[in-house]
């Protein structure tokens, strides 16, 4: 590894890694996946692998992803949940790989909600 | 990016509980679940809560769960990890069997202020980036680029920063001497050689988080003109000896230590020794004599070390969590530091709760919290809910405290009026079962066995009290014994040498102040009020109670339980070596204690 010579280096170092630990900090946009047998098995995976990517690919630093269990609207798995700091808790559902870019961009970078995939909220 | 972070807790006291299976086991199973791109797996420090480990938390959520085994590793992957499920059974059980899932709800961190132990059991201790990431050697930028060596020791005198060795010396003003010592060539020194019974916090700090150490002396090296360090760890500390040098080795290849650091033209170089683990290597004076390759023995004072140390030239030594310390104090200012505590305690202080408490384990509490917040609110109360009979604060060379001081606001001030002193932070807690003479024999002990043997004081002073209280235990003490320990414990405590004799004392004393009508009691009745004491204790059978089950005669092993199933039990007072197996064995409680 090449040495640090002077504090910006180190600045910088920092920055790159601080994604190391950010996910063990909790004041982040949450994005949540639908893991239960439901989701699953409609395809919540290939969902989570898509948002991973779509965070990676942006940089993103200041995201945690989680995953929850059934909440009873199977028929509208996979649900991808996104709880903005101050904007309440928005459900997406029947998600596909392909809205994720789109989910991600809008509502986790932008907080704009993607209306037309909406099928729940939860106010603060 | 990693969606999840897996911290499983590689501090000695997890990893003696199985934490490496465990951490093995998620490695493996996330593997077979295709989630190890998904989910990073993290070895961290100590979370401080040993006796609940092995440890596992889960961020983003925070989720604690505690006593985990390998076994529970594929519910644990598939429940949590793949389906967002908290796995409760594995949560940490609070008051009224309510499970409490997050490491901030559990009361024993709640009412914790975590600054040297900031970063144990969150970060990767043996990743230098994840150090960095936590604004590691931030502070060593900033004084390298903004700050004079003077700004710096100014800065070290506001936060008002005592030394969390045991002597409680201002850090601040240490520092200006050495810094005002001429010479081009100074040292400055991390004690590391944590000896005292039932004390684990260096330890902790040392595994969990290297870097602050090594952060902090570079601060200090700079502030007083040091270009060469060393950190004297006992070689019984294999984990932190090993995180250590591994910290180092990370530190010197980004050039965070070495030559021009950060493009400056300081320089440092540091060194590990390990200690042989003799406890009279922690005085200052013998530290530097075993790492100048001598039998660690200590000197007269002056000179001190800040004018004559390590080979004769001005030499700092601090403790390791004083060093911990210092990064936060640069980066945050001293003036925040000295906002927590007491008018003359400043900051917070690491303890290592032990004994009959119900959570033992690493606190990082302010000072001026009072005793029984830390014993019954952090620790959980009495093991047993026995009733508390007294604390030992300071190790070995402390004092025991008792019911009347639970409210005490721990204080460098408040515990050496009491006759305790803060030491490096052991807290012994008793119950009614403890007998305060026992514990008195038992610290003198240890620092008999330990003292270097070079003033006759300590030598021969240390050897006499033991002697006498031995007599004391054993029922043939009389009162005269008794002034003559009480004589001795003041004598040995002003004319030792160094502070392993000047302190060897305390817990005699104190117990003397506090607990004499245990000592009278053994003298003048012949008993142990608490039962703790072999030689005066008796066993004998309750006929009332006694269902003649016969398991007390079966166990006792010397056979001096008489009787069978028609007739009564009975024991050979003469016979019986007092072992108390029948009073464990018997299911009825019919064997008395007396």
């Amino acid at each position: 590894m090449a040495k640090i010579k002077s504090l910006d280096e180190l600045r910088r170092i920092k920055t790159s890694a601080s994604d190391l630990t950010a996910a063990r900090s909790s004041n982040a946009v949450k994005v949540i996946v639908g893991m239960g047998t439901c989701g699953i098995a409609a395809g919540a995976r290939e969902v989570m692998d898509a948002v991973l990517k779509e965070i990676d690919k942006r940089g993103l630093k200041d995201v945690s992803v989680q995953t929850t269990g059934c909440i009873g609207m199977c028929q509208e798995e996979p649900l991808l949940d996104v709880i903005y700091p101050n904007k309440g808790r928005i459900t997406y559902g029947r998600v596909t790989p392909e809205d994720v870019p789109r989910i991600v961009s809008e509502h986790v970078v932008n907080g704009r909600i993607v209306e037309d995939l909406v099928i729940a909220r939860v106010d603060d | 990016m990693y969606r999840a972070h897996v911290l499983v807790c590689g501090g000695t006291g997890c990893t003696s509980s199985g934490s490496h299976g465990v951490m093995d086991g998620l490695k493996s199973e996330l593997k077979k679940q295709n989630l190890d791109d998904e989910i990073l797996v993290v070895q961290t420090g100590c979370h401080g809560m040993c006796e609940m480990g092995p440890i596992v938390v889960v961020y983003p959520e925070g989720t604690f769960y505690c006593r985990v085994s390998k076994d529970d590793v594929p519910e644990l992957v598939e429940e949590h990890l793949l389906k967002g499920r908290t796995v409760e059974r594995l949560l940490y059980t609070g008051e009224g069997d309510v499970h409490v899932p997050h490491y901030s709800e559990i009361p024993f961190y709640s009412k914790q202020e975590r600054v040297a132990l900031g970063n144990c059991g969150y970060i990767d201790a043996d990743k230098i980036e994840e150090y960095i990431a936590r604004d590691g050697y931030e502070a060593l930028g900033k004084v390298l680029t903004s700050m004079t060596p003077e700004d710096v020791v100014e800065e070290m005198k506001t936060s008002g920063l005592r030394g969390r060795g045991g002597g409680g010396f201002p850090t601040g003003l240490k520092w200006s001497f050495c810094a005002k010592s001429p010479g081009p060539k100074k040292y400055v020194i991390c004690n590391a050689d944590e000896g005292d019974p039932g004390a684990f916090m260096d330890r902790s700090i040392l595994e969990g988080d290297p870097h602050s150490i090594i952060e902090g002396m570079m601060i200090g090296a700079y502030a007083m003109g040091a270009d060469e360090g060393y950190i004297y760890c006992r070689a019984e500390y294999p984990l932190a000896i090993k995180r250590l040098k591994r910290a180092i080795d990370q530190a010197e290849e980004y050039g965070l230590l070495g030559e021009n650091v950060l493009g400056t033209d300081f320089s440092f170089s540091l060194h590990v020794k390990e200690g042989a683990g003799a406890f009279v290597c922690g005085e200052e004076t013998a530290l530097m004599g075993s790492i100048e390759g001598r039998r660690g023995m200590p000197r007269p004072r002056p000179p001190f070390p800040a004018v004559s140390g390590l080979w004769g030239k001005p030499t700092n030594i601090n403790n390791v969590e004083t060093w911990a310390n210092v990064p936060s104090i640069i980066r945050r200012s001293g003036a925040w530091f000295a906002s927590m505590g007491t008018e003359k305690s400043k900051g917070t202080k690491v303890f290592a709760l032990t004994g009959k408490v119900k959570h033992t384990g690493l606190v990082e509490v302010p000072m001026g919290i009072t005793l029984r917040e830390i014993i019954f609110d952090i620790g959980g109360g009495i093991l047993g809910d026995k009733k508390f009979k007294a604390v030992q604060i300071g190790g070995p060379s402390g004092g025991c405290l008792t019911e009347d001081h639970l409210d005490l606001p721990v204080s460098y001030e408040d515990l050496a009026k009491a006759g305790a002193i803060m030491g490096s932070g052991g807290m012994v807690v008793m119950d009614e079962d403890n007998c305060m003479v026992d514990v008195a024999k038992f610290f003198l002990e240890f620092t008999q066995r330990e003292s270097c043997g070079k003033c006759v004081p300590c030598r021969e002073g240390t050897k006499q009290m033991l002697l006498l209280l031995k007599k004391i235990c054993d029922g043939d003490g009389t009162m005269e014994d008794l002034a003559q320990l009480e004589e001795l414990a003041h004598m040995v405590k002003d004319m030792s040498l160094c502070g392993l004799g000047q302190t060897a004392p305390n817990p005699v004393l104190t117990t003397l102040r506090y607990f004499r009508h245990e000592y009278e009691a053994h003298i003048k009745d012949r008993s142990c009020p608490a039962g703790a004491c072999q030689a005066l204790i008796r066993y004998r059978i309750d006929q009332d109670k006694c269902k003649k089950c016969g398991l007390c005669a079966k166990n006792c092993p010397v056979n001096c339980i008489d009787g069978d199933r028609k007739t009564q039990f009975v024991i050979d007072e003469d016979a019986c070596v007092r072992c108390g197996t029948c009073y464990d064995k018997c299911p009825f409680d019919a064997i008395l204690k007396l």
